[in-house]
């Protein structure tokens, strides 16, 4: 059942730290999402399939953010709609507090979507344009029928936008009159409406300048202090994905290749490719670039119809060795719930 | 010293929009040195790229309109050209590299065939050596199987094999400046860095200048020499790139650099936004554009807009209160 004791926007519950062991709120299993590709015109058949999620296996406890990081294709986003069942899962578990809902239908989807929201890198895209911005907001208060009607739920969107850091006066505006920034909060407050426990963020602020990209990360981060929210913080940018995570998860090719606490990984990562990652993000510092090591590494990621054999990142890796070419690293569990995925550290 | 390659002075670029004629230039001013790498950075609206297109003259006209200022390069006002003359130096003495690849190539023609016109158009070279001189090219920016590559159309490329060609394209008629704006935005981050260190490496080679049109201060801190910051239209700040990152002298530059996360600092601590949304340039305040969020804004910002003036040697700012911004 949900625990919906708690009424938000208010004073701050059990936070994450008030608990000894905070309970898991999502657990993934092996979850593979495989896109059939088909050939012909008439004679349509499958001639091939695309594993954008390839046997990808986390945790993510109450009150964290994961960070789930890596380049185009490797299957970060997927992931993410996967958990939200918003794509059909090939194979694996999800199990969201408690609960398997792998197989669930849309009907016993329905009060599970209440607790996992979504927020959007596109603030233009993803907000309807002939919808006032209260009724934006208030729009899943109406589609889940939250009990109270109109002026309830009037209120509540009232709150959510001075949650967010809008001004009362802005409900009654359309989404255009908005900047980037200012719509992400709109996304957000939407998302935060029906008090979920899990939030996953698919490049929330990636989209938007960078001078506004603080307002938003430092939004997220005030939210889940006062509410003790749980995120999957969706982004390719290493350096936001390492401020506002506790743990993060690296993304290669449909696979998990390293995961680990934000200060082992910074301050450690195992993975070559995490390592490649790290040296390819310039630091805004001419006198720290002068003296960094810059090993950047070849090549571009491969198709995910045709990932190599062995190890997937063999083909661009800098210390490959010839067992790499043939045969596929397990996920190598390490000390305090760190592993990785990589010949050199089985 | 000699004269510089590319000297930009008072440079104004205005566009008719339905709220009114917007400046989204508002005289820019700058130097460029031979073999230099100048970094032009700003959010979206601040004129950055406007202000590269103005040096070409590639703004759509109408709506756009250069209202103002002198483009000299090379000892000639580009702005008094006439329509060939300005040709004859686009693709051959000055080259431009775009965000997005895909939109400046022809999806219809052969990559090689799109690297060898410039050669064949302005050094009257003939086509089958054109296209010799295309392969060698795409060969220099390291693409893989660059000679049966030239037989590829854009498509079959991916998104870094494509900003490849268009570096080689660039160099066809070995220019004097690149023009690169934001080339590796729609890149992935390995790619990118791949990108960015070829392109310093074939302009130091040939010994072209670069001016690099940014938003990521990480970028800039990586390969410009020299950095101008935009805000509003404007430069608001400009120097050599060492001096600016120790001593920002301007509110704007230092806000930005603190709400920045960075990978070499104590993870945890709170960014410090700039409060605020970006100006809208259709309405910008009388005195500085960046007053409405600037915490040290006092009544002479709101009144009178500043100018970019001497706050160190070399090192300019357009605040009114540049000489106590000094960390």
């Amino acid at each position: 059942m949900p625990d919906a004791t708690s009424s938000h926007p208010g004073p701050s519950g059990v936070g994450p730290s008030g608990l000894d062991t905070p309970e898991t709120v999502l657990e993934v299993r092996d979850l593979k999402v495989h896109f059939p590709v088909m050939a012909g015109a008439v004679m349509r058949k499958q001639v091939g399939s695309v594993k954008a999620v390839d046997g990808v296996s986390f945790m993510v406890r109450r009150g964290e953010t994961l960070g789930l990081v890596g380049e185009s294709g490797c299957g970060k986003s997927t992931t993410g709609l996967a958990v939200l069942k918003m794509l059909d899962i090939t194979s694996g578990q999800v199990v969201f507090e408690g609960q398997d809902i792998t197989r669930h239908d849309r009907a016993r989807m329905r009060p599970i979507r209440r607790r996992m929201q979504m927020v959007y890198q596109d603030p233009f895209g993803s907000l309807n344009p002939r919808m006032k911005v209260a009724e934006i907001v208030g729009e899943p208060l109406e589609v889940h029928s939250v009990p109270g009607g109109r002026a309830v739920h009037r209120e509540k969107v009232a709150k959510l936008l001075d949650m967010v850091g809008l001004l009362p006066d802005m409900a009654d505006r359309y989404p255009h009159e908005f900047s980037g920034g200012q719509r992400q909060r709109i996304g957000i407050a939407r998302a935060m409406a029906l008090e979920p426990s899990l939030i996953i963020c698919d490049e929330p602020v990636s989209a938007l300048d960078v001078s506004i990209q603080a307002q938003v990360v430092n939004l997220f981060q005030e939210l889940q202090e006062r509410l003790g929210l749980t995120y999957i913080f969706i982004a390719h940018d290493l350096a936001v994905v390492r401020h506002i995570s506790h743990r993060i998860a690296v993304m290669y090719l449909g696979r998990i290749v390293e995961i680990a606490s934000r200060a082992e990984l910074y301050a450690k990562p195992l993975h070559p490719y995490t390592q490649a990652l790290l040296a390819a993000i310039p630091i805004p510092d001419p006198e720290v670039e002068a003296g960094r090591l810059q090993q950047i590494i070849t090549g571009e990621v491969p198709s995910a119809m045709r990932p190599p054999p062995g190890c997937r990142f063999h083909t661009r890796c800098p210390m490959a060795m010839d067992v790499c070419k043939t045969v596929d690293p397990p996920m190598h569990g390490l000390e305090g719930g760190r592993a990785v995925a990589c010949h050199l550290h089985g | 010293m000699g004269a510089p390659l590319l000297s930009v002075r008072r440079l104004s670029t205005e566009f008719r929009t339905e709220r009114g004629t917007v400046k989204a230039v508002d005289d820019v001013s700058f130097d460029l040195a031979a073999g230099e790498t100048l970094a032009i950075v700003g959010e979206s609206g601040s004129g950055k790229s406007i202000t590269a297109m103005s040096i070409l003259r590639l703004i759509p006209q109408p709506p756009g309109r250069i209202t103002a200022g002198e483009v000299v390069f090379d000892g000639q006002d580009l702005l008094k050209l006439g329509d060939q003359a300005i040709r004859a130096i686009r693709g051959n003495r000055i080259a431009m590299i775009f965000q997005e690849p895909m939109s400046s190539l022809n999806p219809s023609l052969t990559v090689g065939l799109q690297i060898a016109e410039p050669i064949n158009l302005h050094r009257k070279t003939p086509w089958a050596a054109a296209m010799d001189k295309a392969a060698e090219l795409l060969g220099r920016v390291r693409l893989p199987d660059a000679k049966s590559r030239v037989k590829s159309y854009p498509h079959q490329f991916s998104g870094g094999m494509r900003q490849r060609a268009m570096i080689a394209m660039a160099l066809a008629c070995q220019p004097q400046l690149i023009i690169a704006d934001e080339p590796t935005t729609a890149l992935d981050v390995t790619v990118q860095a791949q990108i960015l260190a070829l392109l310093k490496e074939v302009t130091r080679a040939a010994n072209s200048a670069l001016i690099l049109i940014t938003h990521d201060l990480g970028v800039v801190a990586r390969y410009a020499d020299r950095v101008c910051v935009m805000y509003g239209g404007r430069i608001v700040e400009a120097g050599p790139a060492r001096e600016i990152y120790a001593r920002p002298r301007h509110p704007y530059t230092i806000g930005l650099m603190a709400s920045i996360p960075r990978l070499d600092q104590e993870a945890g601590q709170r960014l410090v936004p700039i409060e605020g949304q970006p100006p809208n340039l259709a309405q910008l305040p009388p005195g500085c554009a960046f007053a409405p969020r600037c915490q040290r804004a006092a009544d002479v910002c709101r009144r009178e807009r500043p100018p970019l003036a001497q706050a160190s040697p070399g090192h300019l700012s357009a605040c009114h209160f540049h000489a106590q911004l000094h960390a």
